[in-house]
């Protein structure tokens, strides 16, 4: 079994028990019920808890993942002390946190729907699609939590860009998408904001849900101009891509800055 | 043997200088105390033995091999750090389990201090709820846990109660008569006295004296370690004034 292996069966086991992990599974559990019975069934509960996937699952990743990596300092001077490589630290890191980050999310997300399955069949599709871009926005965001602390030395600026880059993501990139709709409204403006989304992995997320659950027109310019501009196969695709690469690039140089930087 | 060469090693972290051209050599079987003031670059070369931070310039070698080189080497190496850590919801035996699993079912275990400091009961708490002193405990227990050639102790008895201290010498000693090299880095200089075969005193990023406690005697005139040490950072402040 390799080094990395080793580090992420700990981990795991570690934060498996760690309060604030076991917190996000909660609140998403306790809404995901609550949306269940308000909506008295799983598809309404399923709409409804776009947008808690939506903003949660940046936010959690993005804040608890800088944390958690400034927290760990002594434990990775324990381990790099030990035979033990760079790059199997850094692999275990990022597994071991991104892991049980998509885990309380579909624990969370998914018991509830367990729970009621007596009640009628399952949404399986749309839940699946759910739970597929929300694990693959924690794994995205978690990347781009460990470039932040790993460039930033100090914890209270890499918690802020933290912060920054969701609240960038979330809430000040549609008002820039709005203020270009609105800016230029003569001009073609498909491509400017497909390429626009590409550069914001929450959008990218957002994207994914509404083409599957054709509700584009509900939420958002950006998830329109993909489907009326990609179709709805390519659209997913190429979302699905986008957000590999955004997980991917974030890995390559955080793992490239950990190898080389003073610990 | 040699266990640890350093020539001409240096280190800057932005503008500030911390290792200025620090040569020294360390051989085994001795116990060899590294002093220094605060902000000295204690920490710094110890984390450069450790691989933990490339110097900028020069050549180290410890247990034969380039720290920012190869890994290898910490198989023979045991680390105490300062502050002891650990992932807070692991138990001490989940964190024992994992340093046994990353050093692979060939090497040799030691337990002796897990035993003799009573650890059994504690390690089945997470290592959050185990107090300062049980955390250290557990930190000399792992240092020591895989007969190290060359084990490397920052402040180490710091937080020990004065019996766990006796043990931790005892160990130690008994681990220098075994053939190890032992580097301690300690502002406790009554007990550098009382162990450290030669002491490395470590100033503003230069090694200022590096010898057996007796030259240190006739060098500066003082028998305790304590005097002769504040005799030679009074010297120097002295010549940095001239300067």
């Amino acid at each position: 079994m390799s080094a990395a292996r080793k580090i992420v069966r700990y981990q795991l086991r570690d934060i498996a028990r760690n309060r604030w992990v076991l917190a996000y599974a909660a609140v998403l559990l306790v809404l995901t019920e609550a949306f269940y019975r308000l909506g008295g069934d799983g598809a309404r509960a399923l709409l409804s808890l776009l947008n808690v996937v939506l903003i949660l699952v940046p936010l959690v990743a993005l804040t608890f993942g800088t944390l958690y990596l400034y927290h760990a300092r002594e434990f990775i001077e324990l381990v790099l002390a030990q035979p033990v490589g760079r790059g199997a630290m850094f692999a275990g890191l990022y597994i071991g946190l991104a892991l049980p980050l998509a885990g309380g999310l579909a624990g969370g997300v998914g018991l509830p729907f367990l729970f009621h399955l007596a009640d009628g069949p399952l949404p399986w599709r749309p839940l699946l699609v759910l739970l597929g871009t929300g694990v693959l926005l924690t794994l995205a965001f978690t990347a781009i939590a460990f470039v932040i602390a790993l460039r930033f030395e100090d914890r209270a600026k890499g918690f802020g860009t933290a912060l920054l880059v969701w609240l960038a993501c979330a809430v000040v990139y549609d008002g820039l998408v709005l203020l270009v709709t609105v800016t230029f409204p003569d001009y073609p403006l498909e491509t400017p904001l497909l390429l626009l989304t590409l550069l914001n992995p929450l959008d990218l997320g957002r994207v994914l849900l509404l083409l599957h659950f054709e509700v584009a027109a509900l939420m958002g310019y950006t998830g329109a101009v993909f489907q009326r501009f990609l179709g709805t196969a390519l659209g997913m695709a190429l979302a699905v891509a986008a957000l590999l690469a955004w997980t991917g690039v974030p890995l390559a140089l955080g793992a490239r800055r950990f190898q080389r930087r003073d610990l | 043997m040699t266990v640890i060469e350093a020539r001409g090693l240096r280190k800057r972290f932005g503008r500030l200088e911390v290792l200025r051209g620090v040569d020294f050599a360390m051989p085994s079987g001795r116990i060899t105390g590294l002093i220094g003031p605060n902000a000295a670059g204690k920490t710094t070369l110890i984390k450069c033995l450790l691989g933990l931070v490339r110097p900028d310039a020069g050549e180290l070698r410890v247990l034969g091999e380039t720290p920012s080189d190869g890994v290898a080497y910490r198989a023979r190496l045991g680390y105490m750090p300062q502050a002891a850590r650990f992932p807070e919801n692991l138990t001490g035996r989940e964190v024992l389990a994992l340093l046994r699993d990353l050093r692979g079912p060939d090497a040799e275990v030691d337990d002796e201090l897990v035993e003799r400091f009573r650890l059994g009961p504690e390690l089945a708490k997470p290592v959050r709820a185990l107090s300062g002193g049980t955390r250290q405990k557990l930190s000399a227990a792992l240092a020591f846990l895989f007969r190290p050639t060359l084990l490397i102790l920052d402040e180490p008895t710091a937080g020990l109660d004065p019996l766990a201290s006796g043990i931790f010498k005892e160990k130690l000693l008994q681990a220098r008569e075994a053939g190890t090299a032992v580097l301690i880095a300690s502002h406790t200089l009554s007990e550098l006295e009382e162990l450290a075969d030669e002491v490395v005193f470590l100033h503003e990023g230069l090694v200022r004296f590096h010898g057996s406690q007796q030259r240190l005697a006739q060098a500066t005139g003082f028998l305790r370690l304590e005097r002769a040490i504040a005799a030679m950072m009074g010297e120097r402040t002295m010549t940095g004034g001239a300067a």
